[in-house]
């Protein structure tokens, strides 16, 4: 049994401890918004949060994680309202075939949380991680400063918009 | 610490790898945290380095990602997944601090013991809490078994260890010979077959 | 645009559940070699409750064509094309692409076969609406307008949703529609993309996500060799492990099924097989490429175009070129990996999966299980990049396969090394070129072997037998037998791009010298001419250069009958500031090359500091005829640069010993954010019948690379992916 709280709800699972994030997700939570892309941390199809943290779901044995907060693709919404990253995404029409988008998503919201306003190299920093196949890159990086200014207009938190109260600062 | 037995099984032990005569306590020490498994997340500059072949590590990740939602953590587990081409894993991976970045890359035994020992470059740690980064942490630990496919340094971690404390006890004497700075790339041997 | 219109039947009716239901029939390209009954295609399902859907019969798989489609019909029914809903055509013949004869999504043919039809659909059913409200309320038709989703009259201020005409209107005959040609006011515009929604929440199903109750996870253990088959296995270690629940034998290795993909993966690594390596072992990319060059050198082949007499201008040239250009098998490397979920009953089948045609699918499943079409039904779903990846439908039988082993609903899921080794690539390809300058350094003569393998010799049997399904077994067999060899051996996929080189020069041969590996390919990403650009742009280039002469001025010459080509040429040149200076240590190179009947071209912006090739910034010009999206043909550009880049600089296949050398994106690299240019796309807006985007982009983008690093190093890299680092 491994306990962990995803998405906000505390959950039990029976799985093997060694068995990763991912799949735990997507086949025992039956939560699918977390995609399937390398099983090796390559392409970050598979990005969630862990306490705020964009986390390669993919390598992580569900056993390391006991306890901790998890938030998928389906839990960034808050309250009926998109993420503003969710947001500028659609405005400017960034997904082609949208496969690798929920973990792009992950990793900007993650990105904007510690930084609400990124340069193009805090960009090239961490979203380098995320495979788009599609090509998608140019968009993801004007969607990524267009989600920054909508946050800014609206007053989001963008830390409380991912449930991160303290940033959590590296270690 | 048992450190009158240890200095008594160095000399009474012929191993391949025991300290040649006449060199330095800290030369194997230095041996070790300049071999890839040490050395690569002890870069000289921002990214850190990857594989034996010790180039910046791929998808362009620098220390600056632990200010920008992103870690070491975000790829490497608590405990790896086993395979050949999977991240590897230990407890907190991570890189020293911009603030205190103990760079090991590019460094003369000398200057790196004298790095070590200095309390500006080593965020004001004691020998003793030196010591147990390099005999306690399981990050360090993970260096000595990193699994399948990833090279090894050339001593284990306990011969490691005994060598640290070797030096310790004499006193921490960093050498006086300065030496060209150990150059990366050196194709060391590949697990599970340490050459000794 | 006429002539189709004619040739389109419309039919409409009563809906399922009540409404209209609109279907245009476009008899397909080889309907009168089919005898297959004349079914109509279905598009747009009206119903009482006022939902429109429209039935999408070409696969999303990012191209766009759910929104672009949506538009086309939202242009002439008078409704917001975000109110439309989109369904996903199954399997039938009625979704047939009428340009193919096959219910495929491919060769950038989505716009060009759907640009009449969809918008007919449209048409027809707002005739109907508005002559049904027209009725009901005794005014005249011709008062009544369709806006919105409504009907409206204005002179009595009625107006009503389409959902309240929608059972009216199906019991109406079937008007005669005239098509807008002009005041578009959805074509043309930059709508947004309808399926961003269910793309940016996770919500979007895609074949890998799909649920079906009860249904097992499997992994399949293939041979190291493409194409080898199991000798015999162990499977004890693998049965004794957690959650597995069956192993089993299929044709193409030993499939693990348990509860879940992990238990099945885990347990797959116990399984100890013992393999026929089968006629690919022993196989080499390393040989293959000597024998492709001795190949390109000793010449022959089939000529696939000759104009003048080549050899006679070669032999009296004031000089001659020459240059070899190779480029290897790829893989398409999708970010969805391969994946199918079958349950196969002993008298029905159904399968989802991402595939590019659940035409091709469906007659390979009637096939293999012997049941009647009827009894197989292929669900579609949201792809995860096709990029011509799945077009081949082996994937999809492996679930079929084991559903039938094991008697339970089967989802097969491949890992990333699966693909990376079990794929069927872009074929490798050498191209030989010799070129004539006169003495006032014009291109008189260009000389162009092609040694590569027929993409339709390997897939064609199928394509062909899906084609005339239904035909009598000697029909399929006559054109198996004579078609399939004749298209193999002047196979236009291999030579596309060459055959067609578009320079005003006065002797061109081009030769086609097929030369068969085994190693099994398929359609990628704009197909032949993803090699045959890279080579007579890199060339064209060469001889410029020879002529001492500006790369741009010098094609400008070339092409002065081909305007469409200029167009492009002129507008990159201009929008690139081509001839402008650039900042230090930067050069530029230029390309321009015609696919699928658009017209695109490139320049690529470079710097190259310690043998590295950095590329800043690509600016690319296209006509594509009328644009019934700017924002998507601009998007299909951007990513055909990145697509583009990433053949260009950072990867291929290799093979030793019959075993393919890349696993996973570690060395089968993609193109990276912080490695992603700057990308600028404009479009030559025209109002000729629109062609497809999809592909057009990507073979520009290594020749103008290339191109862009010779003026800056003066060395031309003729080898795909370019590198300087003569260690790699």
């Amino acid at each position: 049994m491994v306990k962990l709280v995803i998405n906000g709800v505390e959950r039990e699972l029976d799985v093997p401890e060694d068995m990763p994030l991912l799949w735990v997700l997507r086949e025992v939570a039956g939560m699918t918004g977390t995609k399937f892309g390398c099983g090796a941390a390559l392409c970050g199809a598979c990005t969630v949060h862990v306490n705020g943290i964009a986390t390669r779901s993919c390598v992580m044995p569900v056993g390391t994680l006991a306890g901790q907060r998890i938030t998928t693709i389906e839990g960034l919404a808050q309250g009926g309202v998109k993420h503003p990253c969710q947001r500028a995404w659609m405005e400017l029409s960034v997904p082609q075939c949208g496969y690798c988008q929920s973990g792009q998503i992950m990793s900007a919201s993650a990105l904007l949380a510690a930084q609400p306003e990124p340069t193009n190299e805090d960009i090239d920093a961490v979203m380098a991680g995320n495979l788009c196949r599609c090509g998608t890159y140019p968009r993801i990086r004007a969607a990524i400063h267009r989600a920054s200014e909508l946050a800014k207009q609206e007053r989001v938190d963008l830390k409380a918009a991912i449930g991160v109260a303290e940033p959590k600062e590296g270690h | 610490m048992p450190l009158l037995s240890t200095l008594v099984l160095i000399a009474v032990t012929q191993t391949p790898t025991s300290p040649e005569a006449g060199s330095h306590p800290f030369d194997d020490v230095a041996k070790v945290l300049q071999h890839p498994r040490c050395m690569n997340c002890h870069p000289a500059g921002e990214r850190p380095l990857q594989k034996d072949t010790q180039l910046f590590h791929k998808q362009n990740v620098s220390r600056r990602i632990e200010q920008l939602g992103h870690a070491c953590t975000t790829c490497h587990p608590g405990k790896a997944v086993p395979g050949a081409d999977l991240p590897p894993g230990a407890p907190h991976w991570n890189m020293p601090s911009a603030r205190v970045p103990m760079v090991f890359e590019k460094r003369t035994p000398q200057q790196l013991c004298e790095q070590l020992k200095d309390p500006t470059a080593n965020g004001n740690r004691t020998l003793e809490q030196l010591r147990a980064h390099m005999a306690e942490d399981a990050i360090v630990k993970w260096g000595f078994s990193p699994g399948e496919g990833r090279s090894v340094p050339p001593l284990s971690h306990e011969e490691f260890v005994r060598r640290v404390d070797a030096w310790l006890a004499a006193g921490a004497p960093c050498p006086q010979h300065p030496l060209a700075p150990q150059k990366p790339a050196t194709p060391p041997s590949v697990a599970p077959t340490p050459s000794k | 645009m006429a002539t189709l219109s004619r040739r389109a039947l419309l039919k409409a009716g009563l809906a399922v559940g009540g409404g209209l239901l609109v279907e245009v029939s476009m008899p397909s390209a080889h309907a009168a070699a089919t005898p297959v009954a004349f079914e109509p295609n279905a598009f747009l399902r009206i119903t009482s409750d006022d939902v429109v859907t429209f039935i999408l019969a070409y696969v999303e798989m990012g191209q766009g064509v759910a929104t672009s489609h949506a538009q086309l019909i939202a242009e002439e029914l008078g409704i917001d094309p975000a109110k439309l809903v989109v369904e996903f055509a199954p399997a039938d013949r009625r979704y047939d692409n009428p340009l193919m004869g096959l219910q495929v999504t491919g060769g950038s043919k989505s716009t060009s076969a759907g640009w009449e039809p969809y918008r007919m659909a449209g048409a027809t059913a707002r005739e109907m609406l508005r002559e049904a409200a027209a009725r009901s309320w005794g005014v005249p038709r011709s008062e009544c307008v369709a806006e919105d989703g409504a009907i409206l009259h204005a002179p009595t201020k009625r107006s009503g949703r389409f959902g309240q005409f929608a059972e009216a209107a199906a019991r109406l005959s079937v008007p005669e529609v005239t098509l807008k040609d002009r005041d578009f006011r959805v074509i043309g515009k930059s709508v947004q993309r309808l399926d961003a929604a269910a793309k940016v929440d996770g919500s979007a199903i895609f074949g890998i996500d799909v649920k079906v109750p009860e249904a097992r996870a499997a992994v399949v253990v293939r041979c190291p060799v493409p194409g080898g088959k199991v000798k015999s296995f162990d499977a004890a270690a693998a049965k004794a492990m957690p959650g597995v629940e069956h192993v089993v034998q299929i044709p193409s290795g030993v499939a693990v099924v348990a509860k879940t993909y992990w238990h099945a993966r885990q347990a797959a690594a116990q399984v100890k097989a013992e393999w026929e390596e089968g006629p690919l072992a022993g196989f080499s990319t390393a040989a293959l490429l000597e024998t492709h060059r001795k190949l390109a050198r000793e010449g022959g082949g089939e000529r696939v175009r000759s104009t003048g007499d080549v050899d006679a201008a070669l032999g009296k040239a004031a000089r001659v070129l020459e240059a070899e250009y190779t480029a290897p098998f790829l893989a398409h490397a999708p970010l969805e990996p391969q994946n199918a979920t079958a349950h196969v009953t002993s008298s029905k089948c159904e399968v989802w999966a991402p595939t590019q045609s659940p035409g091709l699918l469906h007659e390979k499943v009637k096939c293999l299980l012997g049941y009647g079409g009827d009894d197989i039904v292929i669900h579609q779903t949201w792809i995860g990049g096709g990029f011509g990846r799945r077009l081949s439908a082996e994937y999809a039988l492996e679930a079929v396969e084991v559903s039938r082993a094991v008697g339970k609903p089967v989802k097969v899921v491949w890992s990333r090394e699966d693909d990376m080794r079990h794929s069927p690539y872009r074929p490798a390809a050498t191209h030989r070129v010799q070129g004539a300058l006169d003495g006032q350094g014009r291109l008189v003569a260009w000389k162009h072997a092609v040694v590569t393998q027929s993409i339709l010799g390997a897939v064609g049997k199928d394509w062909v037998r899906t084609m005339f399904a239904g035909a009598p077994g000697f029909v399929k067999s006559m054109v198996a037998g004579i078609a399939v060899p004749a298209l193999s051996s002047e196979d236009e996929t291999a030579v596309e791009g060459a055959d067609t080189l578009p320079y005003g020069i006065p002797h061109v041969a081009v030769d086609f010298i097929r030369h068969e590996t085994g190693v099994p390919v398929t359609f990628y990403r704009s197909v032949g001419h993803s090699h045959s650009a890279f080579a007579t742009e890199c060339f064209v280039d060469e001889a410029a250069h020879a002529a001492g002469q500006d790369p741009v001025a010098f094609r400008r010459e070339l092409l002065k009958y081909q305007h469409r080509h200029r167009w492009v040429l002129e507008l990159v040149a201009e929008k690139a500031g081509w001839g402008t200076p650039l900042p230090e240590g930067r050069f530029r190179g230029v390309a321009v090359h015609k696919s699928f009947d658009s017209y695109v071209a490139a320049v690529a912006e470079v710097s190259v500091e310690d043998a590295a090739i950095r590329v800043h910034r690509i600016v690319m010009a296209a006509d594509c005829g009328r644009v019934i999206n700017p924002n998507l043909v601009e998007s299909q550009l951007e990513g055909a640069a990145v697509f583009g880049l990433s053949a260009a600089l950072k990867h291929r296949i290799t093979f030793e010993n019959g075993r393919v050398q890349q696993r996973n994106f570690h060395d089968f690299e993609l193109l990276r954010m912080h490695e992603s240019p700057k990308i600028e796309a404009y479009i030559r807006h025209n109002e000729a019948p629109p062609t497809g985007i999809g592909e057009p982009g990507v073979p520009v983008i290594a020749p103008a690379v290339a191109n862009a690093v010779f003026a800056a190093t003066g060395k031309r890299l003729r080898d795909l992916p370019l590198t300087l680092d003569s260690t790699s």
